[in-house]
């Protein structure tokens, strides 16, 4: 019990030191960034015909001149408190704005990440366990050239072939165009997920595939494998006895590692597809130099990816006897 | 003696694996030429023979375990027939079975008891490893451990075990004694002894000839990839009746014949000098063993040396 504890603490410390870390270098980057908030936001033609006066409050809003360093100490002392501060482009709490972009954002995220682990997972498996055979180098293959990708052309082409072509999916936003939102109905939704989630999903399979395949692999040459075989063990009976219950553990920590590869991956899909998720607010708080949302984004996802990392940890611990039963730690 | 049944006999066994030099060019090691090994039932021969002369794959041709990139020469017969890639597969874990050199060998996330159950749940195989592990004093209690959980005192008696979950008629040992003190390695090779004594014919692969004359009926020895000789233990009380100077050598070299060693190497299987492998080392080398050397029958045992009578 004691242990876990200390387990328990020793890992906040280190949430809490990247979440500094974290928050210090976007700030510092955005502060360096050469983007003039005012004319970002406001543009240029507008700016000319204001007085000097309201161009000195607009100074004092988007925190124009003020130190950087005082900026960010009052921005961390409020959001200790538990204060994210508002949003200087939404005009809304911080804290809002991304629960509705989360909102959004998450059903994607988590249909992406569920097909792309489970795809992924299977098909890396099979490969494995075939090597050499044309279904392994179909499957390697198809993993390569998906790696190898860029996912917002990707993007591109799903659009052009369903939304523009086919005209089967719509071409972007995650509801109807003009519809009340009481009208909008959990079909419409999902409709208007597919092709962002199935972008980030056919992305992400690759890189389980090809890592669940090498581990497959590995485990295929293994002396205990070899020792099976000796014993009559074959095809289906070597999966089910030692090939599963080797690879879900490196599988396991892999899918849970790749929540950031997921969370970065929606930035751009979330952008082509007009998806209003928390990918998209974040590229529009960059932008537009909106600090306290693209700081309040930031460190929601660091710690969102922190989480995932912690849980692969743990599973480490709950799935491998070695480690369960605290014998010969490895 | 009465005549008693041949499990199985290997003639003339060849194992090569392809290699592919920089560029285009394709060599074939030979790692194993003209090994011939006969086993009866009820009997233990072991095969002799120093690190890197090839002896795990001898184990792993019988079973049909060689990886993709070895070729396979020569014959094996079991019960007179031959031993085809087919049969190994059907024969495999059940008559033929292997002892491993370690628990490393097992999979490190199986618990003991399913993983020698091979993942079956019926009540007839649980019945029989229960069974299996009274005879040889294992508690119950380690079918529920994990193989990094076993005493070392435990984990031969379990991988004896999973020999015993078929029905053996040959059990091949590799190495089954790897860095254990003496006490110990009696208790191991007992229980292979038991086999033997059951009916079973044990194949019993070592490095040490001390261990293997204690408990083998017979002892083939092995030198660079070739049997050279294979002789009743007997023979080896005296180094006159032994017949090929290699096994000469090895007897001279037991700590109570005088430890004495005698100089150079065995040869890498790339670097084999024609005819005679042992030649270079021999005392007795002389022109005619550079050809072919015949395996052939000299007092009541065989050799492959010219000069041997």
């Amino acid at each position: 019990m004691k242990q876990h504890l200390l387990f328990l603490t020793k890992q906040a410390v280190r949430m809490m030191l990247l979440l500094i870390c974290v928050s210090i270098a976007a700030f510092f980057l955005v502060s360096l960034s050469p983007v003039d908030p005012l004319q970002a936001n406001i543009g240029q033609a507008a700016l000319g015909s204001m007085s000097q006066e309201q161009i000195a409050k607009l100074n004092e809003y988007w925190g124009v001149g003020q130190p950087a360093a005082e900026r960010f100490l009052a921005w961390a002392s409020d959001f200790f408190r538990g204060d994210m501060g508002l949003s200087l482009l939404y005009r809304r709490p911080v804290s809002e704005v991304i629960a509705v972009k989360f909102a959004n954002s998450i059903w994607l995220l988590a249909i992406a990440w569920v097909i792309s682990g489970a795809v992924g997972f299977c098909l890396g498996a099979l490969a494995g366990m075939k090597q050499g055979t044309w279904v392994d180098k179909a499957i390697k293959g198809y993993s390569l050239v998906i790696a190898s990708t860029p996912a917002f052309w990707l993007a591109l082409v799903l659009l052009m072939v369903f939304a523009v072509w086919l005209k089967a999916l719509p071409v972007g936003l995650s509801v109807p165009i003009g519809m009340e939102a009481a009208g909008v109905t959990f079909a419409d939704r999902i409709r208007h997920a597919i092709l962002p989630a199935l972008t980030l999903s056919i992305t992400g399979i690759s890189n389980i595939t090809l890592h669940t395949r090498e581990k497959m692999i590995d485990i295929m040459e293994s002396d205990y494998v070899l020792f099976a075989r000796a014993r009559g063990e074959s095809g289906w009976s070597i999966f089910k006895n030692h090939g599963f219950r080797n690879v879900i553990l490196p599988a396991l920590t892999l899918q849970f590692a790749s929540i950031s590869e997921i969370f970065g991956g929606s930035v751009l899909v979330e952008e082509i597809f007009s998806y209003p998720g928390l990918g998209q607010a974040a590229v529009t708080a960059g932008i537009g130099s909106d600090v306290p949302l693209l700081l309040g984004i930031t460190v929601i996802s660091a710690a969102i990816v922190f989480g995932g990392n912690l849980i692969a940890n743990m599973l480490y611990g709950i799935v491998d006897p070695r480690i369960r039963k605290g014998g010969a730690g490895l | 003696m009465d005549e008693k049944k041949i499990i199985l006999e290997i003639q003339n066994l060849s194992v090569s694996f392809q290699q592919y030099d920089k560029g285009f060019g394709r060599t074939d090691l030979d790692v194993i030429r003209d090994l011939n090994v006969t086993i009866n039932e009820g009997e233990m021969v072991a095969v002799v023979g120093s690190s890197g002369s090839g002896k795990s794959l001898l184990a792993h041709a019988v079973l049909g375990i060689l990886p993709y990139n070895s070729v396979l020469g020569g014959t094996i017969l079991y019960d007179g027939e031959e031993l085809t890639q087919k049969r190994k597969e059907e024969l495999r874990g059940n008559e033929i079975v292997l002892v491993p050199q370690s628990v490393a060998f097992l999979d490190p996330l199986m618990k003991i008891g399913p993983q020698i159950r091979k993942g079956k749940n019926d009540s007839e195989s649980k019945r029989k490893l229960d069974r299996i592990f009274e005879g040889y004093h294992l508690k119950q209690e380690v079918q529920e451990l994990y193989p990094f959980e076993l005493s070392g005192g435990m984990n031969r008696r379990v991988l004896v075990s999973t020999a015993m979950m078929g029905n053996p008629r040959l059990v091949i040992a590799d190495e089954p004694t790897p860095g254990l003190h003496m006490k110990m390695v009696r208790r191991v090779m007992s229980h292979f002894r038991e086999l033997a004594d059951q009916g079973a014919g044990v194949l019993l692969i070592t490095h040490d000839l001390e261990q293997a004359l204690e408990v083998a009926d017979r002892v083939a020895v092995f030198y660079a990839g070739t049997t050279v000789e294979d002789a009743d233990v007997k023979d080896f009380a005296r180094e006159e009746t032994l017949r090929h100077p290699y096994s000469k050598a090895l007897w001279r070299a037991l700590p109570q014949n005088g430890f004495q060693f005698i100089s150079g190497t065995q040869p890498y299987v790339k670097e084999l000098p024609k005819g005679c492998p042992f030649g270079p080392r021999c005392e007795y080398f002389c022109e005619a063993c550079e050809r072919e050397i015949p395996y052939r029958e000299v007092r009541g045992g065989k050799v492959r040396c010219i000069s041997a009578e």
